[in-house]
């Protein structure tokens, strides 16, 4: 596929590898804020290609990973309602909450549907008006566009039996949760090439300039992702720490204004609990008070929902980088992608997934 | 999850006000949503995430690593044999 298979190119990639070993004098932490470049990198083996002086460290840039334990169960004790159609996107199914999964509830005889598109869900909710039509509205700023779109739809076609559950979060309070933590030992980041694509370069010169570290916009082919690890190696052997951009084909500096208006009409900041990490202030985005009607957790009464994460799982340390998936004592072990004790052993871009199915070491 | 898929736009159209366009990726055709890129023509790429093209390919900016290499290799391997031999050795990562 044309901007695709070309950025794959085993003899490009070794050229990079290269230039990246001709500039690189001492060792350099750098993490991948985002899962799917976390799994092209242990998929194409690129840390393994690279100078054993840089490390890259996984970040958590998987949407599916760090909603909280509470929200899961809360999708769960909806789709149970006989009156619910739950619509979802599929890597959710599999995530554990305290007590089952949705793919659990769906075989109970749960409506649980996998969607492609929000506006899928919209469409059923037109296609049942007797029932009640909840989608999970999980994702970074990449998603949010589209799942804002859902809303506004929802609102042009008067639809009483559609609604949200929203739980999106935001990049940039991540990268400062990160950094933030005393022993933190990333010393430069590749950004999340699409969420850029969306929000643009402008959120990350405040964190650059404050934490001191080089920032480096990044796709998700190997190419894209070598060529970021070079800037991000250029900028660090020169004392530099400035936001570039190794993603010009999908990033404009200005984002997609046309997205960004309609997500801030739909949408507004909210503080959010991020799996294994904790309370993020201001660092998701709920329905703002023109959608509010199409909250879920409005419309529906679920009670109070408190959650423990199980102890045995080490997703916090894995997505602040202070764990290798490999280095969690219940990986492969205790917990596989049939019997996962975390979210991050079965989302398509968890780190533990991407080790368990590439590597299993 | 925040896979974006290139594709390339074979037909616009509109649906329930939103305007739409069947897109290519290797083959297969999908409808996805242009309300975020209306200026993108049929013919043209878009990157695909759920559904909605968040933005156009740029077409241009999509040489730019590949101009950088040939520079890089027309200079001669940069740093001379050594970094050569570092990027062949592979397999000597940290990987646990
Ligand atoms: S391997 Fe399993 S238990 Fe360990 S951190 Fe990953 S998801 Fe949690």
């Amino acid at each position: 596929m044309k901007y695709l298979d070309e950025y794959r190119n085993a003899d490009a990639a070794r050229s990079l590898v290269r230039a990246i070993a001709a500039r690189v004098t001492r060792p350099w932490n750098i993490m991948e804020v985002c899962g799917g470049q976390t799994h092209a990198i242990v998929r194409f083996a690129l840390d393994e290609i690279l100078p054993d002086e840089i490390r890259l460290i996984h970040g958590p840039g998987c949407p599916v990973c760090v909603t909280p334990l509470e929200t899961i169960d809360r999708a769960i004790a909806l789709a149970a309602r006989p009156e619910v159609i739950l619509c979802s996107f599929g890597d959710m199914l599999r995530v554990p909450g305290s007590g089952k999964d949705l793919f659990t509830v769906k075989s109970e005889g749960g409506d649980v549907r996998v969607v492609y598109s929000p506006i899928d869900a919209v469409t059923l909710a037109r296609k049942h008006p007797d029932r009640q039509v909840v989608f999970f509205a999980i994702g970074f700023e990449t998603t949010a566009p589209a799942n804002a779109m859902a809303a506004v739809q929802a609102a042009r076609l008067g639809l009483e039996n559609f609604s949200m559950l929203v739980a999106h979060v935001l990049v940039p309070p991540a990268i400062r949760a990160v950094l933030d933590v005393p022993d933190c030992r990333v010393q430069g980041f590749l950004a999340a090439g699409h969420v850029c694509t969306v929000m643009g370069a402008a959120e990350y010169r405040p964190l650059a300039e404050r934490y001191r570290v080089p920032i480096v916009i990044t796709g998700f082919e190997p190419l894209d992702i070598l060529r970021g690890v070079l800037m991000c190696v250029e900028q660090l052997e020169s004392g530099r720490h400035e936001v570039a951009n190794a993603y010009p084909r999908a990033v404009r500096p200005e984002g997609n204004p046309a997205a960004q208006r309609q997500v801030a009409e739909v949408f507004e900041p909210t503080g959010r609990k991020w799996r294994g990490i904790g309370e993020i202030p201001a660092s998701g985005w709920r329905l703002g008070p023109a959608y509010a009607r199409f909250d879920a957790e409005r419309r529906f009464d679920l009670g109070h929902i408190t959650a423990e994460e199980p102890d045995a799982c080490r997703a916090g340390d894995v997505l602040q980088g202070r764990l290798r998936p490999c280095e969690c004592p219940s990986f492969g072990v205790e917990c596989t992608p049939e019997q996962p004790l975390g979210a991050l052993m079965v989302s398509a871009e968890g780190a533990c997934a991407a080790y368990y199915r590439y590597r299993r070491k | 999850m925040c896979l974006g898929i290139p594709g390339k736009i074979v037909e616009t159209f509109q649906r329930d006000q939103l305007p739409m366009a069947k897109v290519e990726f290797g083959g297969i055709i999908k409808d996805i949503c242009l309300a975020y890129t209306p200026e993108a023509q049929p013919g043209q790429y878009v990157l695909v995430h759920v559904g909605f093209a968040i933005n156009q390919i740029d077409e241009a900016e999509a040489e730019e690593v590949f101009r950088y290499i040939e520079e890089i290799e027309a200079m001669g391997a940069p740093g001379g044999p050594e970094a050569s031999e570092a990027a062949e050795r592979g397999g000597g990562g940290e990987t646990g």
